[in-house]
């Protein structure tokens, strides 16, 4: 049997490697050393590592999650395979859509991002695309041959003229399916409340179905909530540690409480999909609450978080935090699949903001790349940012551009009942691209955003 | 082929009168127009090339010298570009040589404000913006102070304040500090002031006047608010969140949001 620090130890080690890694001087110090890791991580069976807690249950509310989660009875037939055969069956065609579901509780978040360290890209791309993971609100997201995009129509000053300007934009390139989610300059009550509301009057004034989030924290949604704001969606930040949440702000307790109360407003009308998180590798690390974990395990709890609340989605923000954790678009690009498979095979709703900072070695062609990659790999969600330029946060993200781009050569599509109300305001066409006339102006008319001005 | 697609005119052009948001780019299939693709990528060639330009220490320390100012250079641990931004904990950190080196311009008694300029993440901001600042703060001080010469820092992030604070004895450290360069700005300056510097402050213990440049709170001007806000950290005994500014530019540092990066250059 392994012990819960030479599992630890392990698992960093046959991490591919990541600057975070270093940074945090858990990683395989040369080339050789990884594999040799990996090579022994193989051999470890699923019952070893549910024994070998890498975060001591009685300090740490999410590994005691982890345990209160598992499916004894599930995971029976699987608990002596090793790492490697974990590896192999899920590349097996005898691992369906169904049999992959059929172990959602089985697996540990340190069981999936063990054998991520297995994989090799495509691996991790051809394993992730047979599970489809469904959830609804307004939208049913997630279907095979579909891809989604969040409208991002960030403000540096929450201007609701500048935001409405940017959704305008979005809905016109197909895009929103996902949700219209705004990361708001001021975190309080009455800024949410203004935006909410924004979005509120131009989803009901063009008639389109649509959810909508603020991305405050999530005390501040529970106090819209109390003052009969229209909340689509809850959302909140989260990390793989009891003490990385508790650097966020918030612990289970407060997520199950607005989780209930986001329920109890019952706004969905396909779906009861209420929770929109966001994850990202680091972030533990960068609270130094990881506990000595590599970062992609570290990731990989989060998602245990995550799966507690049946959440609409998941975002991993995935370049975001900077290159002290994912160095350039080589580990970018890998971070965001692992993300991207390790969330899956957990049974949620994975979304990716492809993304990178000025800092990072990393450009619009990383970019292009990974976004490619994740449409193959049938990501339930990305992100669309005016010309990928975010002006309040100050990075780059995918642009409604690249979305329209993605879902063409891809052959993706939009949401269903997105879809047909694109094709009702003749944005898409017949065959469900995007149209060759731009009318946004008909759009901007119903809006009503030229004649406020 | 005969025919040239049409221009691409969206509505929306209409509506970037409200936002500095990319809108109604227009299109080409999926493709961005020719010159909005190669506006962006001018941006960020200006962005990365902010990022990896030297630190032009010859120029600032010349200018210095010129308006009859003394500076000395130190590097922090980090040694070159690459490590420095895969290692923060080492661009908060003094090389050994710099260490003494700053041990030998001590003065009996400390001093009440040392003025560094750090290289950051845009030398670009630094080479532009350093100087002009750091004279404007130096003459807003009261004259009296005793001001420790101006310390040049080579790869080095605001936690590096703390250490060359401590090393000679200062009251209150400035730094001037390149920010991370964006879209929009690749010379944005940022001034980090901290009362009492030493080891294991954190940036709630600092205050922040960000976007210094000719296009942000312009570097004279910023120098005098700084200049300003020094005087009052020093009269009150302490700075960070508990100084609060009349001037609406001036802010407490904000802890770096966690899952965001732009603790880059902290």
């Amino acid at each position: 049997m392994i012990g819960c620090e030479d599992l630890r130890a392990l698992l960093a080690k046959a991490s591919p490697a990541r600057s975070g890694d270093f940074l945090a001087e858990l990683a395989a110090q040369t080339q050789e050393e990884r594999v040799r890791a990996q090579r022994r991580l193989a051999e470890v069976t699923l019952d070893e590592i549910l024994a070998a807690p890498i975060v001591p249950p009685e300090d740490d509310e999410v590994s005691r999650l982890i345990l209160d989660q598992h499916d004894r009875e599930a995971f029976r037939p699987i608990a002596g395979w090793s790492v490697g055969e974990l590896r192999e069956w899920l590349l097996s065609d005898a691992a369906t859509d169904a049999g992959i579901a059929a172990l959602k509780w089985a697996l540990t978040p340190e069981m999936v991002a063990a054998v991520s360290k297995l994989m090799r890209n495509q691996d991790l791309i051809a394993v992730a695309r047979k599970r489809r993971v469904v959830t609804g609100f307004r939208t049913t997201i997630g279907l095979a041959g579909r891809l989604s995009v969040r409208i991002q129509p960030n403000h540096p000053t929450d201007d609701p003229k500048g935001v409405a300007a940017s959704i305008l934009d979005g809905l016109q390139f197909g895009c929103g399916d996902a949700v219209i989610g705004i990361n708001p300059a001021t975190d309080s009550p009455d800024a949410m409340i203004r935006l909410l509301e924004l979005i509120e009057t131009l989803r009901l004034k063009l008639g389109c179905p649509v959810q909508s989030c603020v991305l405050a924290h999530v005390t501040t949604a529970l106090s819209a909530i109390e003052r009969g704001a229209p909340v689509d969606l809850v959302f909140q930040s989260i990390a793989g540690s009891e003490a990385a949440n508790r650097s966020f702000g918030i612990s289970l307790a407060m997520l199950a409480e607005a989780h209930q109360a986001a329920l109890g407003l019952n706004r969905g009308t396909v779906g009861r999909n209420v929770m929109y998180f966001e994850t990202g590798q680091g972030s533990a690390l960068s609270a130094d609450a990881h506990h000595g974990v590599d970062q992609q395990t570290m990731e990989a709890r989060a998602y245990a978080v995550a799966r507690a609340f049946d959440p609409l989605l998941v975002n991993t923000v995935v370049g975001f935090i900077g290159p002290e954790y994912l160095y350039d678009g080589k580990e970018i690009t890998r971070a965001g699949l692992e993300d991207h498979f390790c969330g899956k095979l957990l049974g949620l709703p994975m979304g990716v903001d492809v993304c990178y900072t000025n800092h990072a070695e990393a450009d619009q062609d990383d970019m292009d790349n990974l976004l490619t990659l994740l449409g193959v790999a049938g990501v339930n969600f990305v992100m669309g940012v005016p010309g990928s330029d975010d002006i309040m946060l100050n990075y780059q993200s995918t642009s409604y551009h690249d979305a329209a781009y993605v879902r063409d050569v891809l052959s993706l599509r939009a949401a269903p009942e997105f879809e047909a109300w694109l094709s009702g305001e003749g944005i898409f066409d017949a065959a469900g691209r995007l149209a060759a006339r731009d009318d946004a102006g008909a759009l901007i008319a119903r809006a009503g955003l030229l004649a406020a001005a | 082929m005969d025919e040239k697609p049409p221009a691409p005119v969206s509505p929306l052009r209409a509506l970037r009168r409200f936002t500095e948001a990319r809108i109604g780019l227009g299109r080409f299939g999926a493709g961005q127009p020719t010159a909005v693709h190669l506006d962006f990528a001018e941006a960020h060639a200006k962005a990365r090339d902010a990022v990896h330009t030297g630190f032009d220490l010859d120029g600032v320390a010349g200018a210095l010298t010129a308006a009859g100012r003394r500076s000395i250079r130190i590097e922090s641990l980090a040694g070159d570009r690459a490590t420095y931004l895969r290692r923060p904990d080492l661009g908060r950190r003094l090389s050994a040589a710099s260490r003494d080196r700053l041990a030998q311009e001590r003065a009996e008694g400390g001093c009440d404000l040392v003025l560094i300029v750090a290289d950051g993440l845009s030398a670009t901001a630094v080479n532009r913006w350093a100087v002009g600042t750091a004279l404007s703060v130096l003459a807003a001080v009261p004259q009296d102070w005793r001001v420790a010469p101006v310390v040049l820092a080579e790869q080095g992030r605001v936690a590096l304040s703390d250490p060359i604070g401590e090393a000679l004895g200062a009251r209150l450290a400035l730094m001037l500090v390149g920010e991370r360069p964006g879209l929009s700005a690749a010379d944005s300056l940022g001034a980090y002031l901290t009362f009492g510097p030493r080891p294991g402050r954190t940036d709630a213990d600092r205050n922040c006047v960000s976007n210094i440049r000719p296009g942000g709170i312009a570097p004279e001007a910023a120098g005098r608010k700084l200049g300003r806000l020094a005087g009052r950290a020093a009269s009150l005994g302490f700075g960070g969140t508990r100084l609060k500014d009349d001037e609406t530019l001036i802010e407490a540092a904000q802890p770096a949001p966690l899952v965001a990066g732009d603790g880059g250059s902290t």
